[in-house]
């Protein structure tokens, strides 16, 4: 079962903090540890920027998945800017179009439990699940 | 006669008008915490204000624009002003049509915007006052929190500290590095201890610009060391896969500081009989 908890359009830099703030309360809701809530916070706080880089807007989206024995936080970044050309080799360590470190969506797939990217020229979606620990 | 002229001739009867309808609209009962006495001085200052302003041939002038930086010090609302002026401009169409009675249709439309003509550019001015005042509050409180947001502190010989608190933006990432560097040069430190206990979250972004800060600060002959990476913090920075290991870090202020010493030759000589060790003076640094 899923239910939408909230979404945060992303406009400006300092929608990133806001997106990783509602994302940090939820898991704490969830009941996620400190530990999760940190590797949480971090993985919104590199797709929010990606889409505040590279497509200006989007939003993140939260939801929550209920299963059984563990409880999910589904996020999701959407954009409609220009899409990633090669998802192969962004998914490479190192990959960078802005001279950053290109460690940001390689790292949001280790941050997370599960991880699905999604890119045309028309957009961008990425779908990352954490689940609670058992 | 012109309409000004008549506005001007029936100052007395339009001023007590106004103050009466302000009144009565509650204007000011945003705020229960403002006295009525101030409320009631205000409102006075308000009508004479404007009246100053029509009887001065330009328009703008200094007791409008003093007018509005006191309304912005005493932190009301830009609504008092609009609202203030948009009773003026009714008071005045009425008391206006009140001295002609044989007014027609026409003759009221011509006063109605007669007035307006000469109310909306004082009213413009007022607003266009207000908010370069508040602005220019915005951007002093924006230059007082840059102060306080990368601040760089000596605290031996050789020996600085930069405690980070807080959200770590792009703005924010440029004045850490200008305030590193330049105060490396001014203090002639050696050892720079980057504390980042504060920073809520470390992301590649956050972590590159460390990257970049320590570089240019090996590159001016000093070395930094990165402290007070929490258990989870440096859980994510593992899981993110960033490469810290091109300059020293450590766990809390005290153990980097430890290495500082070592790194400058230095040691810490208890005076104390009871033996005050290094910890517990290491713990009252962490405090401060
Ligand atoms: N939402 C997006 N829209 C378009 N391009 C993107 C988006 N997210 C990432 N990219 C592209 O993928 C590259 C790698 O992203 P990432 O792994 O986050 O590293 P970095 O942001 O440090 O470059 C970026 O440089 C950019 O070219
Ligand atoms: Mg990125």
């Amino acid at each position: 079962m899923n239910e939408t908890l909230s979404s945060v359009p992303i406009r400006k830099e300092w929608d990133i903090v806001g997106a990783r703030q509602t994302g940090r309360n939820w898991a704490k809701d969830l009941g996620f540890g400190s530990v999760d809530q940190a590797r949480i916070a971090t993985a919104i706080s590199e797709l929010a920027r990606n889409i505040y880089l590279y497509a200006k807007v989007g939003e993140i989206n939260f939801e929550r998945l209920d299963s059984v024995p563990s409880i999910g936080l589904k996020i999701t970044a959407r954009d409609q800017g220009p899409g990633i050309k090669e998802v192969s080799k962004v998914m490479k360590d190192g990959y960078s179009t802005s001279g950053g470190l290109g460690a940001g969506l390689p790292g949001v797939k280790r941050l997370m439990d599960e991880f699905d990217i999604e890119s045309t020229d028309a957009g961008t979606v990425v779908t990352v699940i954490k689940w609670t620990r058992i | 006669m012109s309409m000004k002229a008549q506005l001007i001739n029936n100052k007395q009867e339009i001023l007590e008008q106004w103050l009466e309808e302000v009144e009565n609209k509650e204007l000011m009962h945003y705020s229960k915490t403002i006295s009525e006495d101030l409320i009631g001085r205000t409102n006075n200052e308000l009508i004479d204000t404007i009246f100053i302003a029509l009887e001065n041939e330009t328009g703008a002038n200094d007791e409008l624009q003093q007018f509005a930086e006191k309304i912005v010090n005493l932190g009301w609302p830009i609504g008092y002003i609009t609202e203030g002026m948009q009773v003026f401009r009714s008071v005045s169409i009425k008391t206006i049509l009140e001295k002609n009675s044989d007014a027609n249709k026409d003759y009221f439309l011509n006063v109605m915007d007669e007035v307006n003509q000469i109310v909306d550019p004082i009213k413009t001015y007022l607003i266009n006052q207000y908010s370069t005042n508040w602005d220019n509050i915005v951007s002093l409180q924006k230059l007082a929190l840059e102060e306080l947001s990368a601040p760089l502190i000596p605290v031996m010989d050789d020996i600085t500290v930069m405690p980070l608190v807080g959200t770590i933006d792009t703005d924010r990432a440029k004045l850490i590095m200008e305030n590193l560097l330049s105060g490396i040069v001014k203090h002639r430190t050696d050892v720079v201890l980057i504390d980042i206990t504060g920073v809520p979250v470390v992301d590649t972004m956050v972590a590159h610009h460390i990257i970049q800060a320590a570089e240019a600060v090996r590159l001016l002959g000093a070395t930094c060391i990165l402290v007070g990476i929490r258990p989870e913090i440096a859980q994510t920075i593992v899981n993110l896969g960033i490469d810290l290991s091109n300059f020293p870090t450590k766990s809390s202020l005290s153990k980097g500081f430890q290495t500082a010493l070592q790194m400058t030759d230095k040691h810490i000589i208890s005076s104390n009989k009871d033996g005050q060790n290094l910890e517990q003076i290491m713990e009252a640094i962490e405090k401060e």
